[in-house]
C-alpha cells in the first residue's frame, strides 16, 4: 500500500523534529547539570590557588596555565601545517594517487583513537626522544591528533569557495599562491576557524593523550620540558579516585565554561568577519 | 613569497600535505614495534582469543576486551548514528536557516565538551538510573553505549549537515517543481546526494566511539568478561590500555602496546574499508 504523501511528510516531520529535540534537550541537560552543580564551587580564590592535598581543597590555578598552554602548542603546530595541506590538496593538484594517499593518510589519523596518540606520544615523544613528561611532548601529541581536523575542515572551507572567484582571480593574471592569499583563504576563513575552534574544544577535553605525555604534576612549569596537569586531567583525577566531588564538579563547570568561552569568541569573530565582508 | 616564487610555493605546500600521513607511518612504526613482538612471542591465536587477562600470572588474552569494544561501538551507533542523521536532515530542510544557523553552532559547541565531563554524567546520572530501572551493576555496557552514543552526535549532525548543504539547491528545486513533498526530497534526492558525506559523518563518529576510552573507564565498569547481556560490566580495549598503562611494566607494557597494535588495525582496516566504499561512490557519480 503506498501511504499519501501528504502523511509521510507529516511522519517525517514528526520523526526527525523529534530525534532533533531529544538531541538538544540531552545536550541542555548536560551543560545544566554540570553547571548548576559546579557554579557554587568557582570562586576567585578557586580559580588562583594551587591545589592542597591532592585536590581535596584549595583552587585549581596549575591546571589552568597547563589547559592554555597545551592546546595553545598544539594549534601553533598544527594549523599551518593543516591549511597548506588543504590548500595543496584542492588548488596545486588534481586527484591523483599521491593525493589519494594522503587523503587516505589524513582519514586514518582521524580515526586513531586518543589513546594510540598517547602511546605513541609517550614511546615516542616522552621516550624516544627524551622529551620526558612535558608539555613539549603533550603539545606535539595534541598537533598530530588536531591535524587531521584542521586539514579536513580547511579544506572543505576552500572547496566551498566557488570557482568563478578564482576565474575572476586568475583572469586578472593572478598566479595560484596569489589567488589562495588573496581570494581562496580570506573566502574559506571562517570554515577554517570553525575547524580551528573544534580542534581546540578537543585539545581542551583530551585527557587520554595528555596524561601519558605530559603527566600530572600540579607544579607551575617553568619551561616546556616541565610536566604539567590541565583541568580535563585534574578533573578525571578528582571524580575517578573519588577524592572531591564538590571540586570535580567546580573543575568540570570551569572546564565547561572555557570551552563556551572559547567557541562563542570565535563564533562571534567569524560573524563579524562575514558581516565585514558583505 | 617573491624570493621564493610560484613553483617553490608549491614544493613547500607539497611538503606540508605529507604531515599527516607521515604522523600516520611514525605511529603505526612506534605502536608496531613495541606491540608485534610482544604478540608473536606470545602467540596470536592466545594473545587474541583467550579470555585469560592475569598480567602477575603472565596470561594476556584479550578476547573479551575485543568483544565489549566491538559490543560498545555497536551499541553508540545504534543510538547516535539514527539520532544524528535525523537531525540533520531536520536542520537543513525543515528549519529555517535563521534558526539553524543558531543551533548548529550550539551542537558543535557540545562536541568540545571533554568526554571526562561525558563520563561524569553517565556515573553520576545514568549508572544509578539503570540500577534502579534493570538491575545489575548499572556501570554496564548499556551505559558506555548511550554515553558513546550521545558523544557521536555532534559529530555525526555537524559533519552530515555540512554534506547535506553542498547539495546544490537546483537539486532541490527540481524535485520540488515536480510536486515532490520536502520529505520525498530528502530521502529521493538529498540523501543520494549527500551520501557519501553522511557515511563519513559516520564513520568519524564510529572511530569516536571505538577509540574513546575516559568515558568509557568512567561508565562502562571494567571488568574483564565477555558480556551476556548490556547490563553486564565490560572493558574495552582502549580501557584496558589507560587503566592499566600507568603502572604496568616489562611485558606487561608490551602487552599493553599490542593491545594498541590490535585496536589500531582494526581501525586502519575499517576505513580502508570506508574509504573504498566512498571512491565507488564517486566513482558512480
Amino acid at each position: 500500500m503506498r501511504i499519501h504523501p501528504r502523511y509521510t511528510q507529516r511522519g517525517a516531520i514528526a520523526v526527525l523534529g523529534g530525534a532533533t529535540l531529544l538531541t538538544l534537550l540531552i545536550l541542555a541537560f548536560i551543560i545544566f547539570f554540570i553547571l548548576e552543580k559546579g557554579l557554587p564551587g568557582i570562586s576567585l580564590s578557586f580559580l588562583t590557588t594551587n591545589p592542597t592535598d591532592m585536590g581535596r581543597a584549595g583552587g585549581i590555578f596549575p591546571t589552568l596555565i597547563g589547559t592554555i598552554i597545551l592546546p595553545l602548542l598544539a594549534i601553533i603546530i598544527a594549523t599551518p601545517l593543516g591549511i597548506f595541506t588543504s590548500v595543496y590538496l584542492s588548488e596545486y593538484t588534481k586527484e591523483n594517487k599521491a593525493t589519494r594517499i594522503i587523503r587516505f593518510g589524513t582519514d586514518c589519523l582521524a580515526g586513531i583513537p586518543s589513546i594510540i596518540f598517547g602511546l605513541f606520544g609517550y614511546i615516542f615523544f616522552v621516550v624516544t626522544l627524551g622529551f620526558g613528561w612535558s608539555i613539549l611532548s603533550g603539545g606535539l601529541t595534541l598537533a598530530v591528533m588536531i591535524l587531521p581536523t584542521i586539514i579536513r575542515t580547511s579544506e572543505e572551507a576552500i572547496r566551498a569557495v566557488p570557482k568563478s572567484y578564482r576565474e575572476v582571480s586568475f583572469s586578472l593574471g593572478a598566479t595560484s599562491w596569489q589567488t589562495v592569499k588573496k581570494v581562496i583563504l580570506p573566502n574559506a576563513l571562517p570554515g577554517i576557524v570553525t575547524g580551528i575552534m573544534l580542534s581546540i574544544g578537543r585539545a581542551i577535553g583530551e585527557t587520554a593523550a595528555v596524561i601519558f605525555t605530559a603527566g600530572s604534576s600540579l607544579r607551575i612549569p617553568s619551561s616546556v620540558f616541565d610536566s604539567t596537569r590541565t583541568m580535563a586531567v585534574h578533573f578525571y583525577i578528582l571524580a575517578r579516585e573519588g577524592i572531591s566531588a564538590e571540586n570535580a564538579y567546580a573543575t568540570a563547570a570551569t572546564l565547561i565554561i572555557a570551552v563556551l568561552i572559547v567557541n562563542l569568541s570565535a563564533y562571534w569573530l567569524m560573524h563579524r568577519f562575514i558581516a565585514k565582508r558583505s | 613569497m617573491k624570493l621564493i616564487g610560484e613553483k617553490g610555493v608549491k614544493r613547500i605546500l607539497m611538503l606540508t600535505a605529507f604531515s599527516a600521513i607521515s604522523a600516520l607511518l611514525l605511529i603505526a612504526l612506534f605502536i608496531l614495534n613495541e606491540g608485534l613482538p610482544f604478540i608473536f612471542k606470545y602467540g596470536v591465536k592466545d594473545f587474541l582469543f583467550s579470555s585469560d587477562w592475569n598480567p602477575h600470572l603472565g596470561k594476556y588474552g584479550i578476547y573479551p576486551m575485543i568483544v565489549a569494544s566491538l559490543w560498545v561501538t555497536f551499541g553508540a551507533l545504534v543510538i547516535g548514528a539514527p539520532l544524528g542523521v535525523a537531525g540533520a536532515f531536520f536542520l537543513t530542510e525543515y528549519v529555517p536557516k535563521s534558526i539553524m544557523r543558531i543551533i548548529k553552532p550550539t551542537i558543535e559547541l557540545l562536541a568540545a565538551i571533554p568526554s571526562v565531563v561525558y563520563g561524569f554524567i553517565g556515573v553520576m546520572v545514568l549508572a544509578p538510573l539503570i540500577r534502579n530501572n534493570f538491575g545489575g551493576p548499572g556501570l554496564s555496557l548499556l551505559a558506555a553505549s548511550i554515553i558513546l552514543g550521545i558523544m557521536i552526535l555532534p559529530t555525526v549532525i555537524s559533519i552530515s549537515i555540512d554534506s547535506i548543504m553542498a547539495v546544490p539547491q537546483s537539486y532541490r528545486e527540481g524535485s520540488l517543481a515536480l510536486g515532490a513533498t520536502t520529505w520525498q526530497t530528502i530521502h529521493m534526492v538529498t540523501v543520494k546526494a549527500s551520501k557519501s558525506g553522511i557515511i563519513a559523518s559516520i564513520i568519524l563518529g564510529m572511530g569516536r566511539a571505538i577509540g574513546e576510552t575516559m568515558a568509557v573507564i568512567m561508565v562502562a565498569g571494567n571488568s574483564v568478561n565477555i558480556p551476556h547481556s548490556p547490563l553486564d560490566s565490560v572493558r574495552t580495549l582502549t580501557a584496558n590500555i589507560a587503566l592499566e598503562m600507568s603502572y604496568a611494566t616489562g611485558l606487561h607494557r608490551q602487552a599493553l602496546f599490542a593491545t594498541g597494535v590490535v585496536l589500531f588495525i582494526g581501525i586502519i582496516i575499517l576505513n580502508s574499508i570506508a574509504s573504498v566504499v566512498l571512491r565507488k561512490r564517486a566513482v558512480k557519480k
